[in-house]
């Protein structure tokens, strides 16, 4: 039986701006089981951004409560905040992922470092998954040495080698050719599932959903759409690039198909009054 | 703990792996470091051959005339009132010290387009305060011996030695006078006002001293100050306050007093450290500036530490331990680099490298460092971990 690693009750985030409040987050429920990888998909400011943010603890929610491996990220203090991401969290982001000056080797290790862990089995874990991830000639060089994809897996390589609960890979395609990122997805989701960790990733790119065990749609703040089946992913994989991410949102609140249905074109209609 | 590890390792990787860009901003510390330093010790030196004797007298009051507004040169005072003065309870010893100007004509300098040796012809009683210490040789004999005692600085510009006869030439009336004086000391460095000093026994220095037509030794002498060595220091206030009310028509200075009121002193002190303290706060202003753009550049980088769980702590304990490295760098380079250029200059040159004001600059130096990069340790410590994902609470 697998573990929940993640679970969201009823999380809200509002912001106030120019004297209106604006529902970032808006009544988020989900679960993420551990060796789960999972796609969250979204047009821009559709506040899957802000939602991992709440994931990773950069931000507090509003109201609700966000339980990662069983904590409450809702009830913690800035400095416990902190602890928790370097022991919990593993991450990856779209840009500026590596320390400059830190070689690939380095760059792993850091996580260990940072978590006062670094030891001889430390570095050799570090060592193997950089060899695992196709990077073993390029342990020793610095990010400015290395292609973007190997960039990517070098943060893949760090985000999984201190053993974390949750896995949370914010667009890790944006800056790649699509057959580095259909690679670096791929090692990821692999990864995720070898090793037993729960994965998250944010993506603009639906193509990337089909290496991933459910698609979680959001729009508005909320969640319209989770697929779970392997067709409907893969049908939304092969639909395009960003069907629904592409297009304006629609104005009015949108009427959403019923759970099972998706649609690889499916684009949110206004719904009837 | 393992915060302020996690601090050692980033920023001294940093630092080693942008090591070119990093010497460079030390190289920049080190020519501020430069000019301070040569700030600093041209003050050191210039003070020192301007107060030299003064503040190395073995004395603790200097006793002027009355109305002379703490000048020694303007003060003249009977040498009858050496006596008067030794009398006043609390002082050990008082010793008669009167100063003039003259020229070394023998020996001549070694470089034939290089002038003779002005010197300054200090008049001291033998054994009493006043005379300085000597380091080679002995001390001079009688008050009327043709001896003299010369400071260090004669013999870095002159080739003499103890048991040399050297020659004084000075102005009597309408003619120039040569007096033979045997060499038996040699002091430490002792000059005053800018020249090197000879010492001579009190009536030496009245039959040598320039003279105007007309003029004698008189039978009274006349000398510019009386040095006075007191039984207990602690009892400076004192003895100061006796002296003035049992003796007449006199004031008393300290030897602080007695030096910062020589002509020009205080003006050019004030000068050059109104310089250092400019160069100074440049120095802040080049060293804040470069971090501060440092770290302008890093905000995504450090936005990134810090989500993945880089405390503020380790943030900002980097960014102070890579200022202090690279200033320590810059100032241990340009420290350096002065003390090899200094060891290239010639002795007549005022320049003491080993002063307090040395030490001073040094230690502001590097102090200037965190003073200037604190502006860019504390935006650092503020960067937001959502910058990492290029958002903004």
């Amino acid at each position: 039986m697998s573990t929940v690693a993640l679970e969201t009750k009823s999380v809200v985030k509002t912001y106030r701006l120019d004297g209106q409040t604006i529902h970032a987050v808006d009544q988020v429920s989900l679960q993420v089981n551990a060796g789960e990888f999972v796609a969250l998909v979204g047009p821009s400011g559709s506040g899957k951004t802000t939602l991992l943010a709440i994931l990773a603890a950069l931000l507090s929610p509003s109201s609700g409560e966000v339980l990662v491996d069983g904590q409450d990220l809702a009830k913690m203090k800035d400095a416990e905040r902190v602890s928790f991401r370097r022991e919990k969290i593993g991450f990856t982001f779209q840009a500026n992922n590596l320390v400059p000056y830190l070689t690939a080797q380095e760059n792993v290790e850091l996580m260990l470092r940072l978590n006062g862990r670094l030891d001889r089995a430390g570095r050799d874990r570090a060592r193997e998954l950089l060899v695992r991830l196709g990077l073993g000639e390029r342990l020793h060089n610095l990010p400015s040495q290395m292609s973007g994809g190997q960039q990517q897996r070098v943060a893949i390589a760090r985000a999984l080698v201190h053993r974390p609960a949750l896995v949370l890979a914010d667009e890790p395609t944006a800056s790649l050719d699509t057959e580095r990122a259909f690679q670096v997805v791929q090692t990821f989701a692999e990864l995720i599932h070898e090793q037993n960790r729960a994965g998250i990733m944010v993506t603009h790119d639906l193509r990337m959903v089909a290496y991933t065990d459910r698609v979680i749609q959001m729009q508005d703040g909320q969640v319209v759409r989770v697929l779970s089946s392997r067709d409907e992913i893969e049908a939304l994989a092969r639909g395009g690039e960003q069907p629904a991410a592409a297009r304006p949102a629609p104005a009015r609140p949108v009427s959403v198909p019923s759970a099972g249905v998706w649609q690889p074109n499916f684009v949110p209609q206004p719904a009837s009054d | 703990m393992n915060d302020l590890s996690v601090a050692g390792h980033l920023a001294l990787k940093e630092v080693w792996r942008n090591r070119g860009r990093y010497f460079l901003f030390s190289m920049v510390i080190a020519l501020i470091t430069i000019l301070v330093l040569f700030i600093a010790a041209l003050a050191e030196g210039l003070a020192n051959s301007n107060r030299e004797y003064l503040s190395k007298l073995d004395a603790q009051l200097v006793v002027l005339a009355e109305r002379s507004d703490k000048l020694i040169a303007a003060s003249r005072l009977a040498r009858s009132r050496v006596s008067a003065v030794a009398r006043v309870d609390g002082v050990d010893e008082a010793g008669a010290v009167a100063f003039a100007s003259a020229v070394l004509a023998e020996p001549l300098p070694a470089d034939a387009d290089t002038p003779p040796l002005r010197i300054s012809l200090v008049g001291v009683e033998p054994g009493r305060p006043g005379e300085p210490a000597v380091l080679q040789g002995r001390a001079l004999s009688t008050n009327s011996a043709s001896e003299a005692i010369l400071d260090r600085a004669v013999l870095q510009r002159l080739e003499v030695q103890v048991g040399d006869t050297v020659v004084v030439q000075s102005t009597q009336g309408t003619r120039d006078e040569y007096f033979s004086l045997k060499v038996v000391g040699v002091s430490d460095g002792q000059q005053y006002l800018f020249q090197p000093t000879v010492f001579v026994p009190l009536y030496t220095w009245d039959r040598i001293r320039p003279k105007g037509e007309g003029e004698s030794s008189r039978a009274e002498l006349t000398v510019n100050a009386i040095a006075i060595r007191l039984a207990d220091p602690a009892q400076l206030e004192t003895v100061r306050a006796q002296l003035i009310g049992q003796v007449d028509d006199i004031e008393v200075l300290t030897i602080r007093e007695a030096y910062e009121n020589l002509p020009g002193y205080s003006a050019q002190q004030s000068t050059l450290s109104t310089q250092q303290i400019f160069t100074l706060l440049i120095g802040v202003l080049v060293i804040g500036g470069f971090f501060q753009i440092q770290v302008l550049q890093k905000v995504p980088q450090i936005g990134v530490l810090k989500a993945i769980g880089a405390a503020n702590l380790a943030v900002g304990a980097a960014a102070i331990l890579q200022i202090i490295v690279v200033t320590a760098f810059g100032v241990g380079l340009g420290g350096a680099a002065t003390l090899l250029l200094t060891l290239g200059l010639p002795p007549t040159i005022p320049f003491a490298f080993t002063g307090p004001s040395v030490v001073a600059a040094l230690t502001a130096l590097l102090l200037i460092g965190p003073l200037g990069g604190s502006v860019s340790i504390r935006y650092s410590v503020r960067i937001e971990p959502l910058k990492a994902l290029g958002l903004a609470s």
